[in-house]
């Protein structure tokens, strides 16, 4: 396995090299549409609703970026990509940016050649466990049974936080995360270990939710962001103030209801926002109606929030990290101007 | 004294003892004629007693069928709410909702063609036109574009359509690719002996997986700048290159069956090559080995679910997908029991159909 990831990177890297560098940005108006991986599985972030509509933050990330570009943010393509895909399916350019819950780390930036974006998650692992255990802590988990995804870094984030603080444990390892809930609600582990964002989506679905709760301990830092590629700054910009433009948005307290009453604002940040004051998308090569197109089509960062995975969805994710950093979260965007 | 007289109406009205006919000798016959037997019987009566009953109150009697899911988790039975709820995305995955006629149309047609080659007694050149029209029929269908139909993007393609698709195709380009290089193997020419040898070993050497992964991971990155290969097509060749090797293997075997009188008779004829194996060889050969050569397609069949981990939406990922969401989570039971029935359906299909073939065929009349 640890062969065929070299062998990959190599290619990749050789493949990366031998790409001529010419605009995404361009190639995107030529084909009238954003290539965007996706999850494609993973409620509240990536996943087709029953009438196979995809729905999700992710989505909604991806949409805003669209909606950017064209002013429409029905023009995106999704492809939905496994998390051995994900990185190879952008360095091949059959994607032009990635919106899947991915996880910014050096090694994916240096060697991989990609480029992160403002995120749009800041996640993090966590222990689930019965009331009944009787743990306070995660510290105290020694000897543990944990019900675990086999996959990215959980598993190993799960095992440096069992070293580092000199306990044992067992990992219970299911492939899937419905049979995962099954196991853990039937008794088989005694926690569960997941990202925070998914832990809670599991305990919805526990035969008695409150019979469980979620230890203080986050044992991982995972911001989770859109991906391009190295080599095209002006599509990362692209992508990039198109995040920070969906946190100013929620920061000047504009929403798709009232941002046509918001033209009229005298407030000079707000007019520059909204392309009333033009030049802003000017500079990134787009309408200076940029901004004002993703608010109208999509909303702004906390209506993606509330829509996908906040109190009145199944996932029931409280703000936490992804509130404005005026509410004390880490969601801070640079000015636009 | 005398001759008695022999009534042999009624002799021949007289019934056998009470054991030996009607239910309880069918009984003793069939279930019941040894110690071994009994004792097999009953263990196998106890356990259809202990499973049944709960089985049926489960699935039927106790179950709901058009609920939320919210419902579901109060109710003790099967949920089947799951599979109907969300039927259409199951089978028809990303195609636009209200054009999902297209796709039905597409498989109707498909099935009908299945069912008429599926008897003997319909086989014919129309047929074979049929089968042209209608796959050409089915490619509009799906994609549209011409006429008034808009076009769909064969990344929408999913679900019962996506692995029938994958299916069919994959077999009919597989089987006779399959016998090619199978007669490439036992050529006399060094050159394609061996590239037939070469090919079919790498490709018997790999698990499909592998090539699967290899056509959607890394030949993307060996393409020119700007060439892209749909997804599904790239899995689709690998899934033929893959079921090709097996077969030729399996006629292979039928050819090795052959007597090398068949050969001689045919040479004596003044048969060339081509006549040999188009008028003698293969049709003997290919009908020794249907049984095999159907096992390879029905596995064939079944492992075009391996496109799971590709990420194409097939009829098996939609429906995992579904039981992804909150509300269905619970109820992965009745999800996959509803597609293992699907594939069930299509594999036992598959396996009648050969074992009427091979009677049908039959010219020898063994049997």
């Amino acid at each position: 396995m640890k062969s065929l990831k070299m062998a990959v990177a190599c290619i990749s890297i050789l493949a990366m090299s031998a790409m001529a560098m010419a605009g995404t940005l361009d190639d995107v108006k030529a084909k009238g549409y954003v290539d965007v991986g996706i999850n494609g599985s993973l409620f509240g972030f990536g996943m087709p609703d029953e009438k196979g509509e995809m729905k999700g933050l992710d989505v909604d990330t991806a949409k805003a970026i669209a909606a950017a570009v064209f002013g429409d943010a029905s023009k995106v393509k999704f492809t939905a990509l496994t998390a051995v895909q994900r990185l190879p399916a952008l360095q091949s350019k059959e994607i032009d940016v990635l919106c899947r819950n991915t996880t910014q780390t050096l090694s994916r930036e240096t060697q991989s050649g990609l480029n992160f974006v403002q995120p749009n998650y800041y996640d993090g692992q966590g222990f689930l466990v019965p009331k009944a255990l009787g743990v306070k802590s995660a510290k105290e988990l020694d000897g543990a049974t944990v019900c675990v995804l086999p996959g990215t870094t959980t598993e190993m984030n799960a095992a440096d936080f069992f070293r580092a603080n000199n306990m044992k444990w067992s990992p219970v390892v299911i492939e899937n995360t419905a049979e995962l809930n099954k196991a853990f609600f039937a008794g088989r582990c005694d926690a569960l270990t997941s990202d925070l964002s998914q832990l809670a989506g599991n305990r919805s679905v526990a035969p008695n939710p409150a019979d469980y709760m979620l230890l203080p301990e986050v044992i991982s830092k995972e911001p989770l962001a859109p991906v391009v590629r190295h080599g095209d700054d002006q599509w990362f910009d692209i992508v990039n103030w198109t995040m920070f433009a969906l946190i100013e948005a929620e920061e000047l307290g504009i929403t798709s209801e009232n941002v046509d009453e918001m033209l009229d604002s005298e407030n000079p940040s707000i007019k520059r926002f909204l392309g009333v004051t033009p030049g802003m998308g000017e500079m990134l090569g787009l309408d200076n109606k940029w901004a004002y197109n993703i608010v109208k089509q999509v909303g702004n960062y906390g209506e993606i929030f509330e829509r996908n995975v906040g109190p009145d969805t199944p996932l029931a994710i409280p703000r936490g990290l992804n509130a404005l950093w005026t509410d004390g979260g880490l969601m801070y965007a640079s000015p636009i101007r | 004294m005398g001759i008695v007289a022999v009534d042999k109406e009624a002799i021949r009205k007289m019934k056998p003892p009470v054991v030996h006919r009607g239910a309880i000798g069918w009984l003793k016959d069939n279930l019941f004629n040894g110690v071994f037997n009994s004792i097999l019987t009953l263990v196998f009566l106890a356990f259809l007693l202990r499973f049944v009953p709960p089985f049926i109150k489960w699935a039927f009697i106790d179950s709901v069928w058009f609920t939320t899911g919210d419902v579901c988790k109060e109710c003790p039975g099967a949920c089947w709410s799951v599979v109907l709820k969300n039927l259409r995305f199951v089978i028809f995955g990303f195609y636009p909702h209200d054009l999902h006629w297209r796709p039905f149309g597409a498989m109707l047609l498909l099935f009908t063609l299945l069912f008429f080659s599926y008897h003997k007694r319909f086989w014919s050149k129309k047929l074979g036109y049929a089968w042209i029209i209608g796959l050409v029929a089915m490619g509009i269908l799906m994609k549209g574009g011409i006429f008034w139909l808009t076009p769909v993007d064969s990344m929408k393609w999913g679900g019962l359509p996506l692995t029938m698709i994958l299916s069919v195709f994959g077999l009919a380009a597989a089987y006779p690719l399959g016998v090619i290089l199978a007669l490439g193997r036992d050529s006399h020419m060094p050159m394609i002996r061996y590239l037939s040898i070469g090919y079919i070993e790498m490709i018997r050497g790999v698990p499909l997986i592998s090539l699967l992964f290899m056509s959607s991971i890394i030949f993307p990155l060996f393409l020119p700048e700007g060439v892209t290969i749909n997804k599904i097509l790239r899995a689709q060749v690998a899934i033929i290159l893959f079921t090709a090797a097996y077969v030729a293997e399996v006629v292979r075997g039928g050819l090795q069956g052959m007597s090398r009188g068949q050969y001689e008779a045919a040479d004596a004829l003044g048969l060339n090559y081509y006549q040999t194996m188009r008028l003698v060889i293969l049709p003997q050969a290919l009908k020794i080995v249907i049984p095999p050569t159907l096992s390879v397609l029905i596995s064939a069949f079944k492992d075009t679910s391996l496109v799971v981990i590709i990420a194409l939406y097939d009829f098996l990922l939609t429906s995992k997908t579904v039981i992804q969401n909150p509300e269905w989570n619970g109820f992965s039971t009745e999800m996959y029991l509803f597609v293992a029935l699907m594939y069930f359906l299509g594999c036992f299909s598959m396996s009648n159909f050969s074992r009427k073939l091979e009677q049908e065929l039959d010219t020898d009349k063994r049997s």
